[in-house]
């Protein structure tokens, strides 16, 4: 069983709602991602997203699009995230990692050996921003065969008949874009969400995770009440930001914001 | 693939059901943009063969844009250059001093029937820019052009121009800080403020439909040279010739001549310092890998990782380091030869033709005439070329005037 698969049965079984922290790899040095990936386990992570950096990161706002810079700028490549996972698996092998990004990095390096090597790596799902399932035909058989979940966005505009598409091509969980706009944009509404969650509820049994906009423990809360998992990128992006000239004070404060979002999400749930 | 084998009356078949062009072209986009790209292909569906729609569009090509556009025999020129005879489809005399105008008027008709308030597009010169300004005055709509920070430096006039239409410019700081930034930037708008806004892009790239919509907008520029030919030469043309960023200019000139395969194709791309040098923007003639960027799947320059190549070229127009999937495959079934013109040569031809036929091209439009002075010297004075002169050259007089060490 895919290890995405395995948490989420773990945490239904739980009664509890998955926390998916997003960084971008490689930010603000590919050194330091490993230690981040743990302090982010540490303080309560159920899978871990990690973006991919790409020049041109067309759906992110200025939070991720500064992320990627600084990750380019250290030099990270996609083939570096392959390590960095290789290397996280030593020490843990049960926490999902998905890789987030843009497809053209993935072209570059071709469909067959990207799947191969995040296969090998420990990858256990990819998440493309430009590849809608209509383009996934040659790529998601490839990860298919590896074993690794194709996961795909699914957004407020999205009519009732291309969801039932995506439900139907989507494995691991669905990635429910909380809001028209680029990542780290205006504060969701969770009451909106919860309607357009109902009618997916319909059509897949796929975990429903939503993205885009949650900012603090309230909000993560909010949204844990209606959705399988609540998805959180540009807050904590913002404190490697604020942090990237002494990187060894990032761990404890993505610690304390995603230890915060755990505390609220898990006492809203027993609330 | 067997793309060599395919007869040049296959392209007139493209794209396909799902906008692919071959391997390239589709529709790599975030789910947000899904619906609107859907709905806007549905809504062109039912125009593009609609007589009402294709009469208002005519009408506006002809009333407010002033077609046809001549097509002038440069008899001088061509002399000089000692070869074949030089003809100039004069898209520079459209309104705005561009072919972007077609498109756009194009564009702004779709825009009405959508019903949405908000027009928004990218620019790199601000040829686009301001003929999208232009179409949006006209039709009383609100307009934002994202400009990336060096292009709005290079190309100032363009943006007061702009500004004087009404449209807001916004200047793009991310990235290269040129047109492919401005794109990001207004795929990130659209994507925010899709219920209102309606995209006006500017050449035969980005997802589908747009590829197929703006060459069928652009085409008007090839069906005339095609009459004018037969009417001016007597015949078809021994060869075309039209720059190529994106490549509209080129996609207008070229395809209503796509299954005549005596007609040779050149498409002229940015040599900046010289390919060798790597300071260009030439994906096609450079032979860059394929590549995925702004919803489609062409040739695009990038490094070993996947990261987009930084690009470079005298002319912010044709600064870009991917061009339109429909080239792509042209590329590769070997219907147009892709060649590159470096900045030195642009800047001869922009001079030579202004001395000697007092016609200032656009520096995009420049690439087209320097390739000319290349090839019209190794064919016989009765052959016939005719080139695309997409733009005038008034925006570029900054440029040329800084090389030349005038500060106004």
């Amino acid at each position: 069983m895919n290890r995405i698969d395995q948490r989420f049965s773990e945490l239904k079984q739980q009664g509890r709602k998955a926390l998916i922290p997003f960084i971008t790899a490689g930010d603000p040095a590919p050194r330091y991602t490993l230690g981040f990936m743990h302090a982010l386990v540490d303080a309560g992570a159920d899978v871990l997203e990690l973006g991919v950096p790409f020049s041109d990161p067309m759906a992110d706002g200025p939070v991720i699009q500064k992320a990627c810079e600084r990750a380019l700028k250290a030099g990270t490549r996609l083939v570096d995230l392959f390590d960095m996972v290789a290397e996280f698996r030593q020490t843990n092998s049960h926490t999902p990692v998905v890789l987030m990004g843009y497809l053209n990095p993935v072209e570059r390096i071709g469909y067959a050996a990207f799947a191969e090597q995040a296969a090998r790596a420990g990858v256990d799902g990819v998440l493309m921003v430009d590849m809608p399932p209509e383009e996934a035909d040659e790529l998601a058989p490839l990860l298919k065969k590896s074993g690794i979940a194709a996961i795909f966005l699914v957004a407020p505009t999205t009519s009732k008949a291309r969801a039932a598409i995506i439900c139907a091509h989507g494995e691991g969980y669905l990635y429910y874009v909380s809001l028209k706009g680029v990542t780290g944009s205006a504060t969701l509404n969770a009451t909106d969400v919860a309607e357009h969650l109902a009618p997916l509820r319909e059509l897949t049994d796929l975990p429903l995770c939503v993205g885009f906009g949650i900012r603090d423990g309230q909000a993560a809360a909010e949204v844990a009440k209606v959705a399988d998992g609540v998805i959180v990128g540009s807050a904590l992006v913002n404190r490697i930001a604020a942090n990237a000239a002494t990187p060894g004070a990032i761990p404890d404060e993505l610690k304390r914001v995603l230890g915060e979002m755990r505390t609220a999400m898990d006492a809203g749930a027993e609330g | 693939m067997t793309d060599s084998a395919t007869p040049f009356s296959e392209l007139t078949q493209m794209p396909d059901a799902r906008g692919h062009f071959g391997p390239y072209g589709g529709r790599f986009v975030s789910e947000t943009l899904s619906f609107a790209l859907e709905d806007l292909e549905k809504t062109y569906a039912s125009l593009r063969n609609d007589p009402a729609f294709q009469a208002e569009f005519d009408r506006d090509l002809a009333h407010y844009v002033g077609r046809p556009s001549p097509l002038y025999h440069a008899e001088r020129w061509s002399e000089s250059l000692g070869g074949a005879q030089v003809w100039l489809k004069r898209e520079d005399l459209n309104h705005t001093g561009a072919h972007k105008v077609n498109n756009t008027i194009g564009q702004a008709l779709l825009a009405k029937k959508s019903g949405k308030p908000r027009v928004i597009a990218e620019t790199g010169a601000g040829q686009h820019g301001v003929a999208t300004a232009t179409v949006a005055a006209r039709l009383g709509l609100e307009c934002d052009i994202y400009m990336g920070a060096v292009d709005v430096e290079r190309q100032k006039l363009n943006v007061y121009r702009m500004r004087l239409l009404g449209a807001r410019v916004i200047p793009v700081e991310s990235g290269t800080k040129t047109l492919k930034d401005a794109m990001n930037e207004a795929l990130r708008d659209w994507v925010t403020n899709v219920d209102t806004t309606f995209y006006i892009i500017g050449t035969v790239a980005g997802p589908h439909p747009y590829p197929l919509l703006v060459r069928d907008f652009n085409s008007v520029t090839g069906r005339e040279a095609r009459v004018q030919s037969l009417e001016q030469i007597g015949r078809l043309p021994d060869a075309l010739i039209a720059c190529v960023g994106g490549g509209s200019n080129a996609m207008g000139l070229f395809y209503p001549f796509v299954e005549d395969a005596d007609v040779a194709m050149y498409g002229v791309e940015a040599g900046g310092d010289g390919l060798e040098t790597g300071r260009h923007a030439a994906p096609l003639s450079s032979d860059a890998p394929r590549g995925v960027l702004h919803g489609n799947r062409t040739y695009l320059m990038s490094d070993a990782a996947g990261q987009v190549s930084d690009t470079h070229s005298i002319s912010a127009g044709l600064d870009y380091p991917g061009v339109g999937p429909e080239h792509a495959l042209w590329k590769d079934v070997g219907r147009v030869n892709y060649v590159a013109a470096n900045d030195d040569a642009v800047l001869e031809a922009f001079r030579e033709l202004t001395l000697m036929e007092g016609i200032m091209p656009a520096l995009e439009s420049s690439h087209a005439l320097a390739y000319a002075k290349v090839l019209a010297p190794t064919m016989r004075p009765d052959q016939h070329i005719v080139v695309n002169l997409s733009g005038r050259g008034d925006k570029d007089i900054m440029t040329v005037a800084k090389l030349d060490g005038i500060e106004f």
